[in-house]
């Protein structure tokens, strides 16, 4: 997952400074040693690492901590509200013209995401807004551009707006436009080549396109991998054109993502939009506050949460969190939020968020297999009543009937049955983990 | 003899064109990163007549700055040190060579160094396959190195193995007709081992020298595709004696720190035998792949320099040294 790294790099440090009940000059230079290591190795610029590592030493050693009754905590804190101040406030909102339609460029470097995140952009703003969007084919460079976006086009049934591989970029933008005008479409969202941000050509094309088609929202695609070199990237965008937000990408990978640090340093503009997927339904906002909070480790329950207001109703969804929370369910409960459950996304991503999730060896790394998802709904279902809501009946004869009910062996079922003990368990545990208790590594027992 | 002057020599001395060609190229693609990393260490000399602290300080950062990676780094800093007072250096303008040189160790530890070249077949098939994350420029140098190979007079075949993601197969279509060689391919969304597996019959019976596999782009800690890539090259493994001949990671100069990861989790599942590092027209440095030599000792072979179908050109660790100090060398000398 990624930040994960650097949670955890995080995370030993701040164990130790924790309860500290004095903090001393040496136990914040050890500190900021860690914190400088930790997030140079997630690729966050040194120059911007420069600066934070200087502005925490400078807060941790100064009276708010020191004369604070929980000192440890207190220097946990600072480093918490820098990270969320380096990242940016609160998140900001996708822009709505006075006079539809409303104009999104997409800018960035080549293989960056911006086809993609086009597709999903528009996928998003029709979905959650109920937008009427035009997707603008003015990559005339990149072989078969227009085709991939046509693609998409045709995935998501909505229009793409091309001119073929001769055309002039700025003739393609101001063309669509006059087009979403006539069929009254209430946003463009033009694809544009990757490019280099040293290239003067085609930056100017860029400033070209700006500069006649007046878009509401510039946006910098920025792939989540990025090292060192983002800051100059996301200078050199922002200084041509002005963007007005950026969109990160492939945050799914392990990267441990230091290039949004380093971007908002620089360039002092949001970060809107996260990219978790190839899939077009996976963009998500950003939330600052939130990734904070991950990178510290301490969960990201609001997400979760909120995940699941999106894709399940609501009276449903607070279900789901009492029984996560008191873990008081049975396999029949278990069998409805397995389905749940999968239809809030995949399910790393939603373990990630829960408290404590990353210090849980057992749950590093995870890839949950739809097949063994698969065996397991057979088996519950292959239970009777009794047993799904009371599994301390079963015997030796119940559990080979289940197996054969379900095509799989007895200690396939031993072992789902041992599993779902620990699951509740472990369920309990995450509660109490925010009170900072330390979870021993459990495992789903669809993993 | 040192090394500027083995150097120099490898590049000015009447070697014949093509070596003469890519040091040019190096030259031209690399020039803003050697401007900027060559010009800060010739800062960096400048303003210390000392080697000191700061001298070292400052050097720990342009070579972070380089992505070639903060243990390396202070691993380095700390050898150089050692090195300084060995040989009791105290002017700052000695540091260069010394820098250079252990650069360029790093990336050959005690191995020969010579530029490693694709490992083909002499008669028969050889397939390539390439793998790597989404966007790094997989499909986009099959389509350079089948022009490169063909131009060396080799019958060239492409297989569309990347059936997943939106306009692939005809990008590679696209890539096919420049260089004039076929293309394999099945419907988007089918099974990408059986189009490897129609490319191999159709290089067998059309003669091709080589086929290069595309594969769609995938991050590795998706352990399902990861077990679908395992699952294209033993297709191959099976059906060519030998084969994959080359598995080639592509990786792109603007990534940081996560090549490593990708360098690792994609030897396990493919064993790679080499590198394409792309994008290096731009400011990035892709310092990294010194620190994945030296770690998992897997050689850069070619690296991008462009979008056009000249655009790749074979690795060479002093060329590549050599353009991030060319300004350097080139004051040394003159
Ligand atoms: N895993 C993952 N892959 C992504 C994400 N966004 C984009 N990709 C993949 O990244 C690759 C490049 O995406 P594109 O949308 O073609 O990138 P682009 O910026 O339009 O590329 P150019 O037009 O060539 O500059 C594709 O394989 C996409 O599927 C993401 O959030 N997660
Ligand atoms: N400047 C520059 N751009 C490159 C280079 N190599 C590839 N590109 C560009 O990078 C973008 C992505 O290249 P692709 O070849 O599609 O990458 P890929 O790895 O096949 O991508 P997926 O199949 O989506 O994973 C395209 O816009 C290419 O033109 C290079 O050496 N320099
Ligand atoms: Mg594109
Ligand atoms: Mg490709």
């Amino acid at each position: 997952m990624a930040f994960e790294g650097l949670a955890e790099r995080l995370q030993g440090t701040i164990q130790r400074i924790k309860g500290k009940g004095k903090v001393t000059e040496q136990d914040v230079k050890e500190m900021t040693r860690e914190v400088r290591l930790a997030l140079l190795e997630a690729d966050v610029n040194f120059k911007v690492v420069k600066d934070f590592v200087k502005r925490i030493k400078e807060r941790a050693v100064g009276q708010e901590v020191m004369e604070s009754l929980t000192p440890g905590q207190q220097v946990i804190k600072v480093v918490k509200d820098e990270l969320t101040e380096l990242m940016g406030g609160e998140q900001s909102k996708i822009a709505v013209a006075d006079r539809p339609p409303t104009v999104i460029m997409m800018v960035g470097l080549q293989g960056a995401g911006k086809t993609t995140t086009t597709g999903k952009l528009a996928n998003l703003l029709r979905k959650k807004y109920n937008r009427n969007p035009l997707l603008v084919a003015a990559d005339v460079y990149r072989p078969a551009a227009i085709n991939q976006l046509e693609t998409l086009g045709k995935q998501l049934n909505m229009p793409v707006f091309s001119l073929g591989t001769e055309a002039n970029p700025v003739d393609i933008a101001n063309q669509a436009i006059e087009q979403a005008k006539a069929e009254h479409q209430d946003y463009v969202i033009i694809d544009t080549a990757g490019r280099l941000h040293v290239d003067n050509d085609l930056m100017d094309e860029l400033e070209q396109i700006k500069s006649n088609v007046n878009p509401d929202e510039i946006f910098l695609v920025v792939d989540a991998m990025t090292g060192q070199d983002a800051v100059n990237v996301a200078e050199s965008f922002n200084e041509q054109l002005d963007v007005t937000g950026v969109v990160l990408t492939k945050l799914d990978g392990d990267t441990r993502g230091g290039a949004a640090l380093s971007i908002k340093a620089v360039t002092d503009k949001p970060i809107k939009f996260a990219g978790m997927g190839e899939k077009l339904d996976e963009l998500e906002a950003f939330h600052p506050e939130r990734m904070a909070s991950r990178i510290l480790g301490m969960g990201d329950v609001l997400s979760l949460i909120e995940k699941a207001q999106d894709t399940v109703d609501q009276n449903k969804a607070k279900e789901l969190e009492e029984k996560m929370r008191s873990a008081s369910f049975t396999f029949d409960d278990f069998l409805e939020q397995m389905g749940q459950v999968r239809n809030m996304g995949p399910l790393e991503d939603l373990i990630g968020m829960l408290p404590g999730a990353n210090k849980m060896k057992g749950l590093k790394n995870v890839q949950f297999d739809e097949k063994q998802l698969s065996h397991v709904e057979a088996i519950i279902q292959s239970m009777t009543k009794q047993e799904r809501q009371d599994p301390g009946v079963m015997n030796a004869s119940r559990k080979k009937r289940i197996a054969k009910g379900a095509g799989r062996s007895v200690s396939e079922v031993n072992r789902l049955l041992k599993q779902f003990e620990e699951m509740k368990k472990m369920m309990k545990q995450m509660t109490n983990m925010q009170k900072g208790k330390k979870g021993k590594g459990m495992k789903f027992p669809f993993m | 003899m040192s090394f500027f002057q083995k150097l120099k020599e490898k590049f000015s001395g009447d070697t014949g064109n093509q070596q003469e060609a890519q040091p040019e190229k190096y030259k031209e693609g690399l020039s803003k990163t050697r401007g900027s990393f060559s010009s800060k260490i010739n800062d960096l000399v400048a303003r210390y007549r000392k080697v000191d602290e700061d001298f070292f300080e400052d050097l720990e950062e342009i070579l972070i700055s380089a992505d070639v990676g903060v243990t390396a780094v202070m691993d380095l800093i700390d050898d150089l040190k050692m090195e300084v007072k060995r040989r009791n250096i105290k002017d700052s303008g000695e540091m260069k060579e010394v820098i250079s040189e252990k650069l360029v160790d790093i990336y050959y530890g005690d191995k020969d160094e010579e530029p490693e070249k694709l490992q083909l077949h002499e008669d028969g098939l050889s397939v390539i396959l390439f793998v790597g994350v989404n966007g790094v420029g997989k499909t986009t140098t099959i389509g350079k190195m089948a022009h490169q190979l063909k131009q060396e007079g080799k019958k060239v075949i492409l297989a569309a193995g990347d059936t997943f993601r939106a306009g692939a197969i005809e990008q590679l279509e696209v890539w096919g007709e420049r260089a004039g060689v076929d293309v394999i391919k099945h419907n988007a969304g089918s099974d990408p081992a059986a189009v490897v597996f129609d490319g191999i019959q159709a290089a067998r019976s059309r003669g091709a020298d080589v086929l290069l596999c595309d594969t769609a782009g995938r991050l590795q800690n998706k352990v399902n595709l990861m077990n679908e890539l395992a699952k294209v090259k033993k297709v191959i493994s099976r059906e060519v004696p030998n084969g994959p001949q080359e598995v080639l990671l592509v990786l792109d100069a603007t990534t940081g720190q996560n090549a490593m990861s990708q360098a690792k989790t994609f030897s396990e599942a493919t064993d790679v035998s080499g590198i394409v590092l792309t994008k290096l027209d731009g400011t990035a440095k892709g310092g990294i792949v010194l620190a994945i030599r030296n770690e998992l000792q897997i050689p850069v072979k070619y690296v991008g320099l462009g979008e056009k179908v000249t655009d790749l050109q074979a690795f060479d660790a002093h060329a590549f040294v050599y353009g991030l100090f060319a300004d350097m060398l080139e004051e040394e000398t003159s």
